[in-house]
């Protein structure tokens, strides 16, 4: 290297310069990325907040116990009971009715699109699926009450105009794409070599999806289940549209009933005074809620951990 | 020892060429396979060893744009492994195949060994018991693994799955045995395991190997053949092969000046 004269001087100070300059810019930007994932995390943070202190002054009236075990859910009225198991009641019957429908429909169709179907059916199938996910849900509410259950009632005459059965059919066929896609592409994610492995030892494309790729790919197909579950108990316009409202403590599918997410909606759209015990209950009933969808992801993130994929 | 001169033929490629779609990756081989002997394709990175081993349990037929040409005799029946009419999973049924990269299934490894056989429709539970020890007694695993039959076989080590796969192979007696470049994956230790593990098995079963080590086929291989560009340029005795090569481009290649 020679003594540096001065336009290599120069040079040097331009590129410290430009240096100096990217130096900021990352900074700025990491500091942009930084406020983003600092919103996302304050909002759930807030929301759990609000949820929590709305339930304590709520549960200060009504007693826990009360609360799990009552058999009524009638907070207007001026006999107030507050069994929340009412509500849960229509959430876990139409969620899984929804789940009969959607696990069995969505895996095979997963399997065939996986397996099965040749590369243009896949790439016009796929998308198109997808849109059904893209479907606003009071279109599916709309559908659920005006068709499918006067189809029902061809079958059942003593079928109710509202019935979680309606309501969790079509929420099953609602949630169909969000398994088939996630399934499909944890069954893709299979390597080839272990399907060679299957046919070389004499087996059929059915044998070896079955006895292979679903066993390669069970975490992926858990997590779309439980995914598939969440949005099943979260799902909130169909039950509202085509369930009926009125809560009714049944794990019949014929009756119709409130679950929690439509009796939020019944009382939001309400006019209850701020503060009162009714405006309370809907913040302890998307409490529970929320408890139930996290026991099902934390449910989820085992299942994944436990069968973690060994290829 | 007439025997020895003249072996008995277990298969025979006759004039195949087979084709990638319009890319042709074999052409015109003619090659004997012997019954109950070790037959390695060695030969350059590309050259069609693997293609050709994969014709054998017509793998190709699993992608579409494949296309065979010729015929691949099998005896003593002396079908063509490649009409058209032949079920490819009859033929896969009687000739079994080892991967570059062991496979164990996500299952134990009872299961695995099993495989084969509950696929073959066998589901006696004594039966099935019996034939896997026996399995996994002729691919040498039976004393590491008889405790923990029940175990996945993903949690095994690499020199372990292979043996495996190679017991997984062996459960539903084939006839041919394939192996693509076995070893490739594994340290020497577990390579001289199953090394030793082909030399056991010719007795019982006909092998054909792909390897890109020449140590290797020479150790292992009664017969070598040395393919070059999708063509097969020499076959013979691995002997003779590696002692005088009839072919410049074999000397060459084995003698390490090119491939």
């Amino acid at each position: 290297m020679s003594s540096p004269n001065a336009s290599d001087l120069h040079q040097v100070s331009d590129r410290l310069a430009k240096n100096a300059m990217r130096h900021f810019s990352e900074r700025l930007i990491e500091m942009v990325l930084f406020a983003a994932a600092t919103v996302s995390v304050l909002t759930t943070v807030g929301i759990v907040y609000v949820l929590v202190s709305e339930s304590i002054n709520f549960f200060h009236s009504v007693s826990i116990v009360d609360f799990l075990t009552d058999n009524q859910w009638t907070p207007l009225f001026d006999d107030a009971h507050y069994g929340i198991m009412v509500l849960i009641s229509g959430t876990l019957v139409s969620s899984g009715v929804a789940l009969l429908v959607a696990i069995p429909m969505g895996t095979i169709i997963a399997i065939y699109l996986s397996e099965f179907a040749n590369p243009k059916v896949r790439e016009i199938a796929k998308p198109v699926l997808e849109l059904l996910g893209g479907i606003p849900t009071i279109v599916f509410g709309y559908f659920a009450l005006l068709i499918v259950t006067p189809l029902l009632q061809t079958i059942f005459p003593q079928l109710p105009g509202f019935s979680l059965l309606s309501a969790g059919l079509v929420m099953g066929i609602m949630i169909v794409p969000y398994i088939a896609s996630l399934s499909e592409d944890a069954m893709r994610a299979v390597p080839m070599s272990m399907r060679e492995g299957s046919y070389a030892m004499g087996a059929t494309k059915l044998y070896t999806a079955i006895h292979v790729v679903v066993p390669a790919a069970v975490s992926g197909l858990a997590a779309s289940y439980i995914l598939a579950i969440s949005r099943a108990v979260g799902e909130t316009m169909i039950l509202a549209v085509a369930a009926g409202m009125q809560p009714n403590l049944t794990w019949n599918p014929m009756e119709p009933a409130a679950t929690i997410t439509s009796y939020i909606v019944q009382v939001a759209l309400g006019d209850l005074p701020h503060g009162s015990i009714g405006y309370q209950t809907i913040f302890a009933a998307g409490l529970t809620l929320l408890l139930i969808t996290l026991a099902f992801n934390i449910a989820g993130q085992w299942l994944r951990r436990r069968f973690r994929e060994a290829y | 020892m007439q025997i020895h001169d003249q072996p008995t033929l277990k298969a025979e490629a006759r004039n195949l060429n087979f084709y990638y779609g319009e890319k042709q990756a074999l052409s015109n081989i003619n090659m004997p396979i012997y019954d109950k002997k070790v037959t390695a394709l060695i030969g350059p990175s590309g050259c069609g060893k693997s293609t050709y081993l994969r014709s054998f349990n017509r793998m190709h037929d699993l992608y579409p744009g494949n296309r065979y040409e010729g015929e691949i005799r099998f005896f003593p029946d002396n079908t063509n492994l490649l009409a058209p009419e032949v079920d490819p999973i009859e033929v896969r049924m009687r000739i079994g195949m080892v991967f570059q990269k062991p496979n164990p299934f996500p299952k134990t490894i009872f299961e695995n060994v099993a495989y084969g056989l509950r696929v073959r429709g066998e589901n006696n539970k004594r039966a099935l018991d019996d034939k896997v020890e026996q399995a996994l007694r002729g691919a040498a695993i039976w004393d590491e693994v008889k405790d923990r039959l029940q175990d996945l076989a993903p949690n095994l080590s690499g020199g372990q799955q292979q043996r495996l796969c190679i017991a997984r192979a062996l459960a539903t007696d084939p006839e041919l045995l394939l192996f693509d470049e076995p070893t490739s994956a594994l340290d020497p230790i577990a390579t001289g395991a199953i090394e030793e593990l082909v030399h056991e098995l010719k007795k019982r079963v006909t092998i054909l190997i792909v390897t890109h080590n020449m140590q290797q086929a020479a150790r292992v291989s009664d017969y070598t053949a040395y393919m070059y560009l999708g063509e097969m340029i020499e076959f013979g005795k691995t002997d003779e092969i590696f002692i005088k090569p009839q072919d410049k481009r074999t000397e060459d290649y084995i003698t390490g000046r090119m491939g």
